[in-house]
């Protein structure tokens, strides 16, 4: 969902004559065989697409999604807090360069996913588009933020392309982490106050429909992601994720006294599972779009950051030179 | 002054300058020039906020008044915060933060050094710890602080003004105040004399290695550690205490 359960068919784009149909039949074989596909194979040019698409937009989004958490570092209400929240953050900062390596085993470079996320071309996740208005917002996000991303990044453990399945594992511990910590500074409130109380039922007012569009649009209007299910990219369906991550998190909610804001969620006797009501899909394409609050602050301090360093790499690069010119002379 | 209340006065001195540096640090998440220093900086705020933790703990419990770390974090105004000026002052850019670091830095890892064989044995503990993420910030730091001297123009420009701006707050490190005293009389803290000379001998060869120019010691401003701020310092404070300020009591 880091990449917004949006599979877009790959524009027919004139076929790769490398791509024969033999070619094609034995990479299929291989991914039914449950083979990991590694970055010397061979593999179909729109794999390849697929695969750097969605890498690329995961990585920008642990990168971007520091922001709104960065945004409550100077201000957590105690010292652990500051220390736990701190070392999220920087976990985040790893997965991203995480992620951005194993998505240049494809053959890109960071530089140039980078250049496609701050001049907007690339999209990270509609979730950090929202903003962080009090602390409860830093707990919602690790529990519901953080546990939508388990849910998502769990089958992708198992995703054909080796490098990306082998930083899911890596990633998916961290996150449970996340989650955990998350949850428990929810605890705390909902233990807490009268207006620790508030702060949570609010935060999770703002953030409960935001998480389930995480999964991305529906099944029944999603464009194919057929493709993706047969390469073993993707292993199951954005409703299905989104129906398991409301039937996990809907009794945690209820543990922590919290109302979930759904005049028509009820519990299916006969399905066992939550039923639930209707997404709105506006807000999720207008987000999308660019049209949330905090869409173009994000992409600015991303822009302002690299901007202002970049003398700083310059130098970096200028130094390096310099050193190689001493060191061959 | 007692030699206890010199201690106690001395350990969260240590915590202050340790706090107010992780703030500052932490001002650079998702504003860094390359994402691998936004990881260096928070990795750096979170030794600190580590160290700031232990030093305030071990005030607690030197000072019997049940206060906890948050307490004294926390709950604390301007006046009775003791950390030097130079860690209070603005990030600036990069090389500016960068040059703060190398300045304060190269005293923090000498001061913890002598403390670690302070007879205070919980302090010698803290230092002994503190020492190892203190070398690694340095060496990163003065890494940085020699390619952006010896870098491109603009950077060497820019790493020098850092440095003679920053330069008129390095001399209260060396001041040494009746806790200072006390803490070397008493508790084999540093002689500030001595770590003074050992400070501008590492900074002079840093400073020529990044081919910089070492500043001449002009007017000399201090007085953090006794109290008296610049204007900067209400604003981190302000920051940092309004969740405890504004929900007093409250567990988080
Ligand atoms: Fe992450
Ligand atoms: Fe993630
Ligand atoms: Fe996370």
């Amino acid at each position: 969902m880091y990449t917004q359960g949006l599979d877009q068919k790959q524009k027919k784009s004139a076929a790769d004559p490398a791509d024969t149909p033999e070619r094609l039949a034995a990479f299929q074989a291989r991914i039914d065989a449950e083979e990991k596909i590694e970055p010397k194979d061979w593999m179909p040019s729109g794999y390849r697409k697929t695969l750097i698409r969605q890498m690329s937009q995961h990585a920008h989004s642990e990168i971007v999604g520091m922001l709104p958490e960065g945004n409550w570092i100077t201000r957590a209400p105690t010292l652990r807090r500051k220390a736990i929240l701190l070392a999220k953050v920087q976990d985040e900062a790893g997965h991203g360069l995480y992620i951005y390596g194993a998505t240049e085993t494809l053959g890109v470079s960071r530089d140039d996913l980078v250049a496609d996320l701050l001049s907007g071309k690339a999209k990270y996740s509609s979730i950090f588009n929202y903003p962080t208005i009090t602390w409860a917002d830093i707990g919602t996000i690790g529990w519901l933020v953080d546990g939508a991303a388990i849910m998502n990044q769990i089958p992708l453990c198992r995703c054909s392309y080796g490098p990306y399945a082998r930083a899911m594992v890596r990633v998916c511990k961290e996150e449970s982490f996340h989650q955990r910590q998350g949850y428990e500074i929810m605890l705390e409130l909902c233990r807490g106050t009268a207006e620790q109380k508030r702060m949570a039922q609010d935060a999770l007012d703002r953030w409960w429909w935001p998480s389930l569009m995480m999964f991305g649009p529906s099944d029944k209007t999603s464009e194919h992601s057929a493709q993706s299910m047969a390469w073993k990219i993707k292993r199951i369906s954005n409703d299905e994720l989104r129906q398991k991550f409301v039937d996990v998190t809907v009794p945690q909610a209820e543990y922590l006294g919290l109302k979930m804001p759904d005049e028509d969620l009820v519990f299916d006797q006969k399905t066992g599972h939550y039923r639930f009501g209707e997404i709105d899909w506006q807000e999720f394409w207008e987000v999308l779009k660019g049209n949330g609050k905090c869409n173009r602050e994000r992409l600015e301090t991303r822009n302002r950051a690299h901007d202002e360093g970049r003398w700083v790499r310059q130098a970096a690069r200028a130094y390096a030179e310099k050193q190689a010119a001493r060191k061959a002379a | 002054m007692s030699k206890d209340q010199a201690l106690i006065a001395y350990v969260t001195r240590m915590g202050d300058n340790a706090i107010v540096m992780a703030q500052r640090l932490s001002e650079w998440v998702g504003h860094g020039p390359e994402l691998e220093e936004e990881m260096a900086m928070s990795n750096f705020a979170l030794d600190y906020v580590g160290q700031a933790r232990m030093f305030f703990s071990y005030a607690g419990e030197l000072d019997g008044k049940r206060r906890s770390e948050d307490d004294i974090c926390f709950l604390r105004d301007g006046w009775d915060y003791g950390n030097v000026l130079l860690v209070e002052q603005p990030n600036g850019d990069f090389g500016e933060t960068i040059a703060r670091l190398v300045l304060f830095e190269t005293f923090y890892s000498l001061q913890l050094e002598a403390l670690a064989t302070s007879p205070a044995t919980k302090l010698a503990e803290i230092a002994a710890r503190a020492i190892k993420e203190s070398t690694y910030h340095l060496r990163h730091a003065s890494n940085w602080l020699i390619r952006l001297g010896d870098g491109t123009d603009e950077s060497h420009r820019r790493v020098q003004n850092a440095i003679d701006r920053l330069w008129t707050y390095t001399a209260e490190l060396f001041e040494a105040d009746p806790v200072d005293q006390i803490m070397q009389s008493e508790w084999q803290g540093p002689d500030l004399t001595v770590l003074r000379e050992h400070w501008h001998r590492q900074i002079d060869e840093l400073l020529a290695k990044a081919t910089l120019q070492k500043p001449e010691d002009g007017w000399m401003d201090s007085g953090g550690k006794g109290g008296h701020h610049s204007e900067h310092l209400g604003y981190i404070l302000a920051e940092m205490q309004s969740m405890q300020r504004t929900y007093p009591g409250a567990n988080w």
